[in-house]
């Protein structure tokens, strides 16, 4: 078995406007089991992180315990990362942010550590509309510890060794929109050409961004019956729309079919090009975005994509509204101005 | 695309660089494991089969292998691997390996050849027909086997011990030899009623330059291929002080550094072409200038300058290289004044040509408007059925592997026609290809990727090469260092072969592959497929491998150019879709 990659890329491998290749995004070699979706999801990340020609030392990568919580180590190697406690990921996240707003948060997570042992603390990290990009690689099935039913497993879904899974399953798409999550798609660990997309604009919007990435277990849950299967997914996969991410810096240079296509403007200036497909979706529209996927869930079809964007989110800086240099940044000098600075406070309270 | 047909020999050949652009088609990573394995002997036979003269080649190969190394495209400033000199180590360190050698019947078949010309070429027929039991004659007009091999290349490259073992092992299967016999006419050869007669008399007529006061310098100006050959046969001991070697290629690097172990002191090379372009190969000009001969490039002989009727030196007109668009080199007058360099002695080294005046003209044998025999480019048959060619004699100047790989097919030629066959008819190569799985991620092969730099050949001190013309100036590698160049091969022979009914096309291969070879997409035809695949695929040399159509109605994509072979595609896969498997190609032989 190879613990290690060869040093050698591709010789002409294209550089991004930091003077990276995708090499510098990489991490170590997977040691997940061969064909894990979650190894997709990870390819993607590399992929929309040199796209954006983010700099590796801005990037913070956090998760908590699983599978999918190991994967951290295997991109954004130059990146800093805390692998927290299990189902505490968005507590540390919430730390992080609050003393450095300045750093990208990238929250990895699993359906055991989100829907499971993490969800109280999931919950409160969406209405708190923290901002980060929270990736949920789905599986239905706790492959760490042999494959057993998660809270993700849709009701009738057998894994390679259970019977079919007799509990409803916790969408976490329609919880979080629920709970007033300002950025909510789902999307596909073999569909790049979607979720690498999804992730850059989950990256540029300002607020919690969830992406729940449907992730086969090629070990345990990658069987007739299961309903997270790589047959399963591609055979019941239906996308809202295509999206198209236009960084900020660059001129748009696609052409895009008039009455089709909705443009977005994040807040970074960057923008999002959406094509519908589902015809009765608003993205821009809470209560149309909740339809459309309890409609979709009804008739047996995973609604993949972008699914709700808040156009005008205000993150939990915002409202807080914290100061605008990082905490972590703030001398003592700052924080305590002194006795004539609390002269002048009270006089002009008189 | 069209679904790459990988039951096409050819394809998975082509995979293999080293061994594709070798005209012997040697099968060179097996070799090369077999040494890191420390099976010398196993690495030389395999050698010996495919290119008949390995501790030879491993000293003297122009190497056409190691250009075409995949290791030397896969990052800037990474350079091929070692091939030639580790085939030497094979050679170096072999135990006694006559016993592997084919029996020779003592019942002969009853078919006589004749080979004229003891070069590789004809060595190489005699090693292919002995063992089907042939009897055999060789002519020569040297007095021992080798032919240029002998009489060109000099000691300090190739030592004669190491010639004469290589060359004995074939004339000791009862190679019938007549030395320092020349043939002077191919009718009386014709009229000893042999059923086959080869012709690999090589190319050897010299050029020379007919400048002004060429007559006068008489003796002082050589033809460098005599000269060599002179030396080689101990006629000539000496040469002056000054020597002035004219050409570029590879015998022009002989001529100059052989001149400094026997007296030349200020030896110079001047060649017309400007640097870059000069024949020799880089490692033989290296040689060179590491010996003290300075090139001079750019410099197009004049006149040769006599005073007193003697050679005084001669001059030389300043050129520079100028290219139409077409890339098509014109050498042009600086306008300069002539520049005159002084010289003892001068080696014309510009070239050399095929020369048949032994060869009768009516004897159904076709000659071109060259005065070239009409050679078939595949059977290496003449006009005149039962009369074969190879080597330098065939086409012109080649080098050795070429003169070898003509004589492995004339051979097969040779046999057909004895049999009474169709000489067009042949035979496939014999191939093989076997999964290298030994456990769930175990490879038979060192799939890790070495990052070692080429290790450079130790050299003999120059205070001792330059004072002795036969002591040989590359040591070859040691076991040691010969294992860690070893390493550094890639194993191209270990195909990646994907299995499309088995893929579910979760992505893994394409996550974990380093060099970003292999892609999922539509379908295109080839351009329009090499701009959408996941990294630059600008190498056209090298082929795309397309699966059939996916349950996505996506293909898979593998552009050959940069894959390391490290196997982690396969060790990534969940399906086994991609295997990792052993193509052996070898080339038919005669009575195979």
């Amino acid at each position: 078995m190879s613990y290690q990659l060869p040093k050698f890329r591709h010789p002409d491998l294209p550089v991004n406007t930091l003077g990276y290749t995708k090499a510098d995004y990489e991490g170590a070699i997977s040691t997940l089991c061969a064909g894990c979706g979650h190894d997709s999801i990870s390819g993607a990340i590399v992929r929309a992180c040199h796209e954006l020609a983010l700099e590796p030392h801005r990037i913070a990568k956090l998760s908590g315990i699983g599978c999918s919580s190991k994967a951290p180590t295997y991109f954004l190697g130059k990146s800093h990362g805390f692998n927290s406690v299990h189902g505490r990921m968005p507590s540390v996240v919430t730390g992080a942010n609050m003393a450095n707003r300045e750093l990208l948060y990238l929250g990895v997570s699993g359906d055991g550590d989100t829907a499971s042992i993490g969800m109280g603390q999931f919950t409160h990290a969406v209405r708190r509309n923290l901002n980060m990009v929270y990736i949920v690689m789905n599986n239905g099935c706790y492959g760490l510890t042999k494959g057993q039913d998660s809270a993700t497993a849709d009701e009738g879904s057998a894994s390679k060794k259970g019977d079919p899974n007799p509990f409803s399953a916790i969408d976490l798409p329609g919880l979080a929109l629920q709970l007033g999550a300002t950025f909510v798609a789902r999307s596909f660990s073999g569909d790049k050409g979607q979720l690498v997309p999804l992730i850059k604009a989950a990256i540029a919007h300002r607020g919690f961004a969830l992406i729940d990435v449907v992730s086969p277990c090629v070990t345990f849950n990658n069987n007739a019956g299961s309903t997270k299967s790589y047959d399963f997914v591609r055979e019941h996969s239906e996308a809202t729309g295509t999206v198209d991410f236009v960084p900020m810096r660059d001129e748009i240079t696609a052409s895009y079919a008039a009455g089709h296509t909705q443009e977005v403007t994040l807040h970074d200036g960057s923008v999002l090009h959406l094509e519908k497909l589902a015809e009765d979706l608003d993205p821009f529209d809470r209560v149309s975005a909740m339809i459309a996927l309890e409609q979709s869930r009804v008739a047996g079809q995973i609604l993949t994509g972008l699914i709700y964007i808040d156009k005008d989110s205000r993150d939990l800086h915002d409202v807080l509204e914290t100061s605008r240099r990082p905490l972590n940044s703030l001398t003592e000098e700052d924080l305590c101005p002194g006795n004539k600075v609390l002269v002048n406070i009270n006089a002009s309270l008189r | 695309m069209n679904p790459t047909d990988i039951k096409n020999p050819e394809y998975f050949h082509k995979v293999v660089d080293c061994q594709y652009a070798c005209p012997a088609h040697t099968p060179v990573p097996e070799y090369i494991r077999l040494i890191a394995a420390g099976r010398y002997d196993d690495a030389y036979m395999i050698n010996w089969e495919s290119n008949v003269f390995p501790g030879i080649l491993g000293r003297t190969c122009d190497r056409p292998c190691e250009p075409a190394c995949r290791r030397g495209r896969i990052a800037k400033g990474e350079e091929p691997v070692a091939i030639c000199r580790l085939k030497r180590v094979a050679a170096d360190n072999k135990a006694d390996i006559k016993s592997r050698l084919p029996a020779i019947p003592k019942k002969k078949n009853g078919k006589r050849i004749a080979l004229i010309g003891a070069g590789p070429a004809s060595l190489t027929v005699a090693r292919d027909l002995m063992p089907l039991g042939y009897s055999i004659d060789v002519y020569d007009n040297q007095f021992a086997g080798g032919g240029m091999m002998r009489s060109q290349i000099p000691s300090f490259r190739l030592p004669v011990s190491v010639l004469d073992e290589e060359v004995g092992y074939i004339l000791d299967m009862g190679v019938v030899t007549h030395f320092d016999t020349e043939v002077t006419s191919l009718k009386s050869v014709l009229e000893k009623d042999y059923d086959a007669v080869f012709v690999g008399t090589g190319a050897p007529r010299g050029k020379g330059l007919n400048l002004p006061g060429l007559e006068e310098a008489g003796k002082r100006v050589h033809i460098g291929i005599d000269w060599l050959a002179s030396v080689a046969f101990e006629h000539t001991g000496s040469i002056g002080k000054r020597v002035l070697v004219l050409g570029g290629g590879n015998t022009a690097m002989d001529c100059c550094r052989t001149s400094r172990r026997l007296g030349g002191e200020d030896v110079r090379v001047v060649v017309r072409s400007p640097f870059a372009d000069m024949k020799a190969s880089p490692w033989e000009k290296e040689d060179a200038m590491h010996e003290g001969i300075p090139i001079y490039d750019n410099h197009v002989p004049k006149d040769f300058v006599i005073e007193d009727g003697q050679l005084k030196g001669m001059r030389f007109e300043k050129v520079e290289a100028q290219y139409d668009a077409d890339g098509k080199r014109s050498l042009v007058p600086t306008g300069e004044d002539l520049v005159f360099m002084e010289a003892d002695d001068v080696l014309m080294a510009i070239g050399q040509e095929n020369a048949f005046p032994w060869i009768e003209r009516d004897l159904d044998i076709e000659f071109d408007k060259w005065d070239m025999p009409v050679v078939d480019k595949a059977t290496f048959q003449s006009t005149n059925p039962r009369v074969f060619f190879g080597g330098d004699a065939a086409f012109g100047p080649e080098n050795v592997i070429t003169a070898v790989a003509h004589g492995h097919q004339a051979a097969v030629s040779i046999d057909l026609f004895c049999r009474g066959e169709s000489v067009g008819d042949r035979p496939p190569p014999f191939t093989n290809l076997v999964s290298q799985k030994m456990g769930i991620h175990e490879w038979s092969y060192d799939n890790a990727v070495e990052n070692d730099k080429r290790y450079v050949v130790p050299l003999a001190p120059l205070e001792k090469t330059l004072r002795d013309r036969k002591l040989e100036v590359e040591l070859g590698f040691d076991p040691l260092t010969g294992f860690k160049e070893a390493e550094r091969c890639l194993n191209c022979d270990v195909q990646t072969v994907f299995d499309a009914p088995r893929c579910i096309e979760c992505d893994a291969c394409v996550d974990v592959c380093p060099t970003d070879c292999i892609t999922f997409t539509a379908n295109e035809e080839e351009p329009e497929l090499r701009l959408q695949l996941s990294a630059p695929a600008g190498n056209l040399a090298q082929d795309l491998y397309v699966s059939e159509h996916l349950p996505t109605q996506r293909v898979m994509v593998k552009d050959e150019n940069v894959c390391l072979h490290c196997g982690l595609c396969a060790e990534r896969c969940p399906t086994t879709a991609w295997d990792m498997q052993k193509f052996l190609y070898s080339v038919t032989k005669a009575g195979q």
